[in-house]
């Protein structure tokens, strides 16, 4: 056994067939030449290219409307929206609050986790009821093994503002019938009749919506990378505009200790 | 009158302050788990034993603390050829913010190999298997797989072991050797005792990782603690090796300019 063979094989040698640059002559995604044949695309059509090898223009605008309405609030009080602006507040760089915000992004109890959770529990139960189980069976044994389901209920409030201009806006481009759409919202139903009362949320309809367009999980995970990021820059740039140190300002008393009360003194224990 | 409503506020056991008499925003005192930070314990307790307060809310012992000074200086530098070390260095030559020298090290450090996600599996077997090798080798042989799909990729090969190692590295034995000497740890001795069998049930060699997850299950932190200590505890070696390539430049760091072979293209795209 020499498991240094992996290591020797790709020492200076990366063989890839995603792309590359090669320096004052082209630039290669896919096979696809980004400066002569990519160049018309919009931006979120050779993002979508470059995640899952798809060209849809249709696949893309309709990406890009559900960042639109589900994503892109500009409200610093979202947990990642206000990365960027006690980034702003402490005058730290953009970029840095904008890394910050994107990285936490990566949420159980919202975000990335959800994001990518309810699509592939789509995914699963489709193949679950097709392998002949019931709906309800296999929503129960999700529920009762991870108390929750990804995609349905939300923190703060109830009710999805977003899912009825989504659904709206999905069916403007043709989209809202598919066998996943159908499954979200008949998970929905349930649950919405269970003791839990979750509904579901805007992430379960765009995993629903995408699903219908041969989108996978992880390609929806990578898709919805950067999908906060719209409305995670003007908090940025509102912050900054106000007094250093000015974003929702803590005084020692909103400190709630529930620890050790005692003085202690270093050295007097074990 | 209207009563104000009530503020929100954030709940702790981990620090307590007390305001100063004119600045309801300022504290004049500072409390760790009931210690006055800066009245107190500085000056008195090292600042290994003041790390180990914060994840723990009480003091070390003398082992403790050995273990996690040996650790501290075992992980502060993982190497200038460690992959979250060249993603600081990355930042560096290519003049980017200090910070992002260091995000950019904690992302890489962060994962499967040699990070702080191996870091948290492996204290989680810890937790399951202790020292009853029968354990450890039906989980080795056949891990935990999770129904649901996560955003970390599985893991590729057992955690706290180095897929691509050839044998136990010198320092790795030599870290083990030094923890095991220092913290009168049954555990670090089981490890140091079973290490080859865990490694043929592993079919790789035990990692530094796998001794960071040891000594750090020694020393009662959970999973999340673990994997959170781990992730700080290496990020010197990326600050400074950052501010080297900064000043030494783009230009004297490898960019693997003839590394790259493009390779023809199998199109599967579905055009609409």
């Amino acid at each position: 056994m020499n498991r240094n063979k992996v290591l020797e094989k790709y020492e200076d040698n990366w063989e890839t067939s995603m792309g590359g640059w090669f320096p004052g002559e082209k630039v290669i995604l896919r096979g696809k030449n980004v400066l002569t044949e990519l160049n018309n695309d919009r931006w979120v059509e050779y993002l979508l290219f470059g995640i899952t090898g798809k060209r849809s223009p249709r696949v893309a605008r309709l990406i890009e409307g559900m960042w639109l309405i589900c994503t892109s609030f500009p409200d610093p009080r979202l947990w990642n929206n206000r990365i960027a602006a006690l980034s702003a507040t402490t005058r730290s760089t953009g970029v840095l609050g904008s890394a910050g915000a994107l990285a936490i992004s990566e949420a159980t109890i919202y975000g990335l986790k959800p994001i990518q959770g309810v699509s592939d529990f789509l995914y699963r139960t489709s193949e679950k009821i097709a392998g002949g189980q019931c709906l309800e069976d296999v929503v129960k044994s999700e529920v009762k093994k991870y108390r929750g389901i990804y995609g349905y209920g939300r923190p703060v409030v109830d009710q999805d503002e977003r899912v009825g201009p989504l659904l709206d806006f999905a069916r403007s481009m043709g989209a809202g019938d598919g066998e996943y759409t159908k499954l979200a919202f008949a998970v929905d139903e349930y649950l919405a009749n269970s003791r839990l009362k979750y509904r579901i949320n805007a992430s379960g309809v765009v995993a629903g919506l995408l699903a219908d367009e041969g989108i996978t999980a992880k390609e929806l995970y990578h898709i919805a990378t950067l999908t906060f990021t719209a409305g995670v820059i003007p908090c940025y740039i509102d912050a900054l505009d106000k007094p250093e140190g000015a974003f929702f300002p803590l005084r020692v008393s909103r400190v709630n200790y529930e620890g050790i009360e005692e003085r202690r003194v270093w050295g007097k224990q074990k | 009158m209207t009563t104000p409503p009530k503020q929100e506020a954030i709940t702790t056991k981990i620090w307590n302050e007390i305001p100063e008499d004119d600045d309801p925003f300022a504290a004049k005192a500072c409390y760790c788990s009931g210690f006055d930070v800066y009245g107190e314990l500085l000056g008195k307790a090292s600042y290994i034993e003041y790390l180990y307060l914060l994840f723990k809310l009480e003091p070390p012992s003398q082992n403790q603390a050995k273990l996690l000074e040996g650790l501290s200086i075992a992980l502060a530098n993982p190497g200038i050829r460690d992959h979250s070390v060249r993603a600081a260095m990355n930042a560096g030559v290519g003049g980017s913010t200090h910070a992002s020298a260091l995000v950019a090290a904690l992302a890489v450090g962060a994962g499967n190999l040699g990070g702080g996600r191996e870091v948290y599996n492996m204290v989680k077997y810890w937790e399951q298997c202790g020292t009853d090798i029968n354990s450890w080798e039906q989980m080795i042989k056949e891990p935990p797989i999770e129904e649901r799909a996560d955003v970390w990729p599985p893991m590729e090969h057992v955690p706290g072991f180095d897929p691509n190692g050839v044998g136990c590295t010198l320092p790795v034995k030599q870290v083990l050797a030094h923890m095991v000497r220092v913290g009168e740890s049954e555990k670090l001795e089981w490890l140091q005792t079973n290490r080859e069998r865990l490694e043929q049930f592993a079919e790789c060699p035990l990692a530094m990782s796998g001794i960071a997850a040891s000594v750090l299950h020694e020393l009662q932190l959970n999973p999340d603690q673990a994997e959170m200590l781990f992730l700080l505890l290496r990020l010197p070696g990326a600050a400074v090796h950052a501010l080297e390539q900064e000043q030494l430049g783009w230009r004297r760091y490898p960019f693997f300019g003839e590394g790259l072979k493009l390779q023809e293209y199998d199109s599967t795209g579905e055009p609409e």
